[in-house]
């Protein structure tokens, strides 16, 4: 009988799975170190770990990071581009940007090389009129070079395609008669968006791992299949839906930001089901600190990302800001005597000093371990430690001398500052998407972020803190929660108000029919479809597009426009209904329901008598050691209240409560922090 | 009183936040594309008695680093009568400014009643009225001919907006509704910046943040001199060249004489150019930032706020053209004249510390222009294109291909929203080759491009520079790629006589414009460049097999593999000739 749902998430160390089994009423949780050079040994390792039979297994979510990597490392495949005369350097020339603001230098090598990048005669305009037709022959010349050159994967992408994507259509099928492989990607079938560095960037992203996505998929499948399951494989994607295996192949670039976007959603349910609808969700890991705006139970999404310096992605995601910071950002007094924390990370390898791996430079992880919120002997990755003895020292030569304090005062300084760090930019994320933190409650994950949440809550105003049952697995559970998803953009370009609704009301139906095909050929079991309607809006003379839901048909645009006018009134305070509107995008996307897991099959058995501390240990807290209960959280039943300071730990995870905060378990097993005043 | 390393961080952290913040919001809400897309736009706190700059945001765009303080301080000058809810409006050149389309905000901060600092912000309308549409005219020769020159007034008065001033700017100024937009965002960052200040204060109290401010400026002092002593001591000369004002073809000369002596450099334009007919003048802030923000290129990690101005001695070179008065035209100050100014700071410096700096950037904004009726939307138009170029060869590898201007972070707009805006087709848009200067790491490339009228008439105008020289390399490397334009009209195509600088050519459907941006700077002795490397350039069509041979001494076999042995014997030959 298939009763499990297993979700897996492969992060850059650990392999998170999670298995539910909603019938029965029962989970596994399981931890296994993430397989770089093939990420499948890491989930076939892990599904082991939690002793889930395969063959009774109904659906299986995986997460992979395989594509974001090849990006990131310039790993992807050898890659072709066929693009209108005159434009074969759009993808190096870019915008116009430095890697930063101050400093003239850097350096930047597009994903497809200039020797791989061929121009063929065509020419359409910005209103999609045939200026030049397409020389056909001169495509089966360029088709016949790339192969010649060794191109595995091919890319089209013409200018105005999004337009009329006519010729792109006619090349892509000139191009797919004679290409060897599958890996052939239209930039108009992957983004039908105006601009067309961005439009080619995601195009060419897609290309380049696709055959990697595509084999690693496959033989991932094959391994699932040898061991009994008996079922597609799903593929979680960055907005936060899934799709199938052969969607994914096609579709690779999709899968970028696929791990984050699962905790976002994770973050975004268990924050629902606990009563908190507005959550800033907040991912610490070892090294980067990944952050979310949640508002009305939904994830905000976006289609603004870069990969790395130069390489955008334009479909749409999650929105999700990832700053460098975790706990093995290392700590510095820089040359004018102020302590800094990050950007530098000490990553995992040689990892913080107190790993015992060769690290050398002082980290938030150490610090942590030196004022006693950390237990040496526990923590998750690490066999052999260094003494705290050795830590503190090191703390004490680098950083306490320089600045006139001792190692346990070092090590409080290192904290407060990256506390502070962390808040600001918290505060920023939040303010450019034009919400004041101060409304919402901090969603603490990640194996860092529980550790670190209460006192970022003090910083930012946040009145409480949410640390779910499994802070280390929440992008494993977000897989399982996730819906099927299809997104769809056209780009339109006219006046609102003299927009012709009844071609607006064609490309939204036109949208929504590819969507529920899709859905329908992915054959996933589904309980339900949801098509939703939305229009990127700006002011003419405006460049930053503001997106409002529409309801379609019929497409009323004195509605829309009255929408846009209020919504923009709400995000900056200014109002400008006196300005003509265009409307630029039309985007469509269609779900396809899961059946829902219910959070509360997380709740611990019981309810709660006062729970005994496993220890107390001497925790310092803003210049004072405090005697600190330490309670493991499995005895956290629901109902316990409990008074800061206090730590809990579990295998993943450790959670600060600091003095004067207050503790309560909720129904579901989260850990509900009221967070105390500011110190 | 003494503040404890916390506080410090926590303290510095949260100033740059503020104005940050004021950049965001007012970047999201511009009407103007050249802040918008262009982030030319910048925010910040300024002393309240000094007008020194406290803190200013990171996102800002570069040239104001210095300006801004000098606009703060003149406005302090000259009102005297400043009252809460005042927000003072200026944009002229000669009071700390840049060029008019520049448009400052300036407001005295309270906190709890007490006059405690100034905020100020600067936006880049896209038009403030002039000869020419979009304010760069490379022909004026006095500023009444650039646009609308505004004295420090009162825009808003106790928190209410005068609305005969306002009415009398946007009278003066093309497309006035959308200006509006831009003035709300614009007091928007204000009022932003007053809320977050107001909150830091109450946090940490005034005392505290007085003093760390106090410390902080040392403390960047120190980390400048820090750096300053480890570049030799010396007397270091750079000459750079303008190619022409725009009125007078002649070369125009900055010629910088640089002291390093200990942890202070004392910077002396004094030999330069007298000032010039055309509107290729500074005003002494904008030239004094762009030393500025040179050494801030330099030293990236510094933070901003005056104690990091204060070991560079900038003497005021009067006499010269980088000090403009009343009426030179400026319009070329900010994008050109100051990139050529951090142009002989970055020579100068590349002469004391080569192991650490880079060769000259393409230096130029690659002001482009084409104004006209569109018969089909019915409606005038302006196209600008501010078009991008290489960067120089540096102590590590080859030079960044198509970076923004050296005093800018703007990108270019997209081919596709042009077109979609304009009756223009372009033909091409591509990677110049040959371009980069070579070096053992050879400067990267300029952009080649060509557009075309499809319909109406329309006029085009440029204002760009390295037509005349390119941009210098260092420690033996060669000279980037210099600017090109050429209109064809009627099917004849010319040069521009200022070569760079054009105004006004009239275009029918069917002409075109081509032009060939600057690239940069070579690092090094290309004959020292690993031939492989070279091979990779040729392979790519980035260089011809002529220049591998002729620039780098590298001999390619027919089969394009590198010949060993004849690669050896240029470069020896290279060596012993």
């Amino acid at each position: 009988m298939s009763d499990w749902q297993v979700g897996v998430d492969v992060g850059g160390t650990f392999t998170d799975v999670v298995a539910v089994n909603p019938a029965a009423g029962s989970f596994r949780v399981g931890k296994v170190p993430s397989t770089a050079e093939n990420q499948a040994h890491g989930v076939i390792a892990g599904l082991k770990s939690v002793d889930v039979p395969l063959d009774r297994v109904a659906a299986f979510v995986h997460a992979t990071t395989v594509g974001t990597n090849a990006v990131l490392e310039r790993k992807g495949v050898a890659c072709g581009l066929i693009t209108t005369r005159g434009f074969r350097d759009v993808l190096e020339l870019g915008r116009r940007t430095r890697p930063n603001p101050y400093g003239m230098t850097g350096s930047f090598e597009a994903v497809i090389p200039r020797r791989l990048r061929l121009e063929v005669p065509e020419r359409v305009d910005a209103a999609g009129r045939v200026l030049e037709p397409l020389d056909e022959g001169a495509v089966r010349t360029a088709v016949a070079e790339l192969l010649r050159l060794g191109a595995e994967a091919l890319v089209i992408h013409f200018i105005h395609a999004y337009a009329n994507p006519a010729h792109e259509l006619r090349a892509a099928a000139i191009a797919r008669e004679l290409w060897p492989t599958p890996y052939v990607t239209v930039g108009h079938e992957i983004l039908r968006e105006v601009r067309e560095f961005e439009r080619g960037s995601t195009a060419a992203v897609n290309a380049y791992i696709q055959p990697i996505i595509s084999r690693y998929l496959s033989r991932l499948s094959g391994e699932l299949g040898r061991n009994g399951f008996p079922h597609d494989l799903l593929i979680m994607q960055g907005n936060a839906g899934t799709m199938t295996v052969p969607t994914a192949s096609d579709h690779a670039v999709q899968t970028v930001m696929s791990g984050p976007a699962a905790g976002a959603l994770a973050a975004a349910q268990i924050g629902h089901e606990a009563g908190f609808r507005n959550v800033i969700a907040c991912d610490m890991g070892g090294t980067s600190f990944d952050v979310s705006v949640i508002r009305d139970g939904v994830p905000a999404i976006s289609a603004e990302k870069d990969i790395a310096y130069g390489v955008p992605v334009r479909v749409p995601m999650i929105d999700i800001h990832t700053i460098g910071a975790g706990g093995g950002s290392i700590a510095r007094v820089d040359r004018a005597g102020i302590l800094q924390v990050g950007p530098e990370s000490a990553g995992s390898r040689p990892g913080p000093i107190c790993y015992g791996r060769g690290g050398g430079e002082p980290t938030v992880t150490d610090a942590n371990l030196v004022l006693g919120r950390l237990d040496p002997a526990a923590m998750a990755g690490v066999t052999e430690g260094v003494s705290i003895e050795a830590v503190r020292e090191i703390l004490l030569e680098k950083i306490g001398r320089p600045l006139g304090l001792d190692a346990v005062a070092a090590a409080a300084a290192i904290i407060a500052v990256a506390t502070n760090h962390l808040g600001g930019a918290i505060r920023l994320v939040s303010i450019e998407r034009g919400q004041d933190p101060r409304d919402f409650a901090l969603f603490a994950f990640g194996g860092a972020g529980p550790l670190h949440a209460t006192a970022l809550a003090a910083e930012l105003g946040v009145p409480q803190v949410l640390v779910p049952r499994f802070p280390g697995a929440t992008s494993a559970l977000g897989c399982i929660l996730a819906d099927v998803r299809h997104d769809y953009v056209r780009t339109v370009a006219v006046p609102l108000l003299d927009a012709d609704a009844s071609a607006a009301e064609a490309i939204l139906a036109e949208q929504a029919a590819l969507g529920r095909a899709a859905i329908e050929s992915d054959a996933v079991p589904i309980t339900g479809m949801v098509v939703q309607h939305e229009a990127d809006l700006l002011f003419s003379g405006q460049s930053h597009v503001f997106r409002v839901p529409v309801s379609a048909p019929p497409f009323d645009r004195q509605q829309v426009m009255a929408t846009f006018v209020r919504h923009y009134k709400e995000r900056f305070d200014i109002e400008l209904g006196e300005m003509r509107a265009m409307l630029t995008n039309l985007r469509t996307t269609v779900l396809g329901t899961r059946a829902k897991v219910p959070m509360t099959l997380f709740a611990p058995a019981g309810a709660g008598g006062a729970p005994a501390p496993r220890a107390t240990r001497d925790v310092y807290f803003a210049g004072a050691w405090h005697k600190t209960p330490i309670y493991r959280r499995d005895v956290l039943l629901p109902g316990i209240e409990l008074k800061g300071p206090a730590i809990v730990e579990q295998m993943d995870a450790t959670t600060v409560v600091d003095p004067g905060a207050r503790l309560r378990v909720d129904a579901i097993g989260n850990l509900i922090i009221t967070v105390g005043a500011r110190p | 009183m003494t503040l404890d390393p916390v506080q410090l961080a926590v303290i510095q952290n949260g100033l740059k936040q503020v104005a940050t913040e004021m950049d965001l919001v007012h970047e999201k809400t511009s009407f103007s594309p050249v802040i918008s897309e262009g982030f030319d736009r910048s925010n910040g706190i300024y002393d309240r008695l000094t007008g020194d700059v406290i803190a200013q945001g990171e996102i800002g765009l570069p040239i104001f680093i210095g300006v801004m303080q000098f606009t703060t301080q003149e406005v302090i000058r000259l009102r005297r009568d400043l009252e809460p809810g005042d927000i003072v409006l200026i944009n002229d050149p000669y009071l700390g400014g840049t060029h008019l389309m520049d448009v400052k905000m300036v407001t005295p901060f309270y906190y709890r009643g007490k006059h405690w600092c100034y905020l100020s912000n600067t936006g880049h309308w896209p038009d403030t009225g002039g000869m020419v549409p979009g304010g760069f005219n490379s022909t004026a020769t006095e500023i009444q001919q650039e646009g609308l020159r505004i004295p420090p007034v009162k825009l808003y008065r106790r928190g209410e907006i005068d609305q005969d001033l306002l009415a009398m700017v946007l009278s003066n100024i093309r497309v006035p509704d959308e200006r509006i937009g831009d003035i709300k965002a614009q007091v928007g960052a204000i009022k932003v910046g007053e809320r977050r200040l107001t909150e830091l204060l109450d946090r940490y109290g005034v005392e505290t943040v007085d003093a760390a401010i106090v410390e902080l400026k040392t403390r960047s002092e120190r980390q400048m001199r820090a750096y300053i002593e480890n570049v030799p001591d010396g007397t270091y000369h750079f000459t750079a060249y303008l190619d022409s004002d725009g009125v007078v073809f002649e070369k125009i000369a900055i010629r910088l004489d640089m002291k390093v002596a200990g942890s202070d450099i004392y910077f002396d334009f004094s030999k330069s150019d007298p000032p010039c007919a055309g509107p290729m003048n500074a005003p002494w802030a904008s030239a004094k930032s762009a030393v500025y923000v040179a050494m801030k290129h330099i030293f990236p990690d510094v933070p901003i706020n005056t104690g990091c101005f204060a070991p560079l001695h900038v003497a005021k070179p009067d006499g010269t053209f980088l000090v403009a008065e009343y009426p030179r035209p400026v319009a070329g100050a900010a994008a050109e004249v100051s990139q050529r100014v951090m142009e002989s700071v970055f020579g100068a410096m590349a002469q004391a510390i080569p192991e650490r700096m880079f060769a000259a950037p393409a230096g130029t904004s690659g002001n482009f222009s084409i104004g006209g009726w569109d018969p089909e939307a019915k409606r005038h138009y302006i196209m600008y294109m501010f078009s991008g170029g290489g960067y120089g060869g540096w102590w590590e590898t080859d030079g960044l291909t198509n970076g923004c201007s050296s005093v800018g972070i703007s990108k270019t707009q997209p081919i596709e929203i042009l077109e979609q805006h304009y009756p223009i087709l372009y033909e091409e848009y591509a990677l110049r080759e040959g371009s980069g200067g070579p070096g053992r790491h050879r400067g990267g490339f300029g952009v080649n491009y060509r557009v075309r009228l499809l319909r109406g008439t329309g006029k085009a105008s440029f204002v760009m520079d390295h037509g005349v020289v390119g941009p210098p390399g260092i420690i033996g490397g060669g000279e980037g790629g210099r600017n090109e334009v050429a209109v064809c009209q009627s099917e004849t195509v010319t040069w521009p006589e200022h070569v760079s600088k054009g105004e006004g050519y009239p275009l029918r459907p069917g002409d075109w414009v081509q032009v060939r941006t600057p690239g940069g700077g070579g690092y090094g002795d290309p004959r020292q460049r690993d031939p492989a490397a070279v091979q990779r350039d040729v392979a790519y069509g980035r260089i011809s097999v002529e220049a591998a041979r002729a620039e780098y001494g590298v001999v390619l076999a027919p089969s394009g593999e590198v010949d060993a042995s004849g690669t050896a014997a240029a470069r020896k030959g290279a060596h012993a000739a």
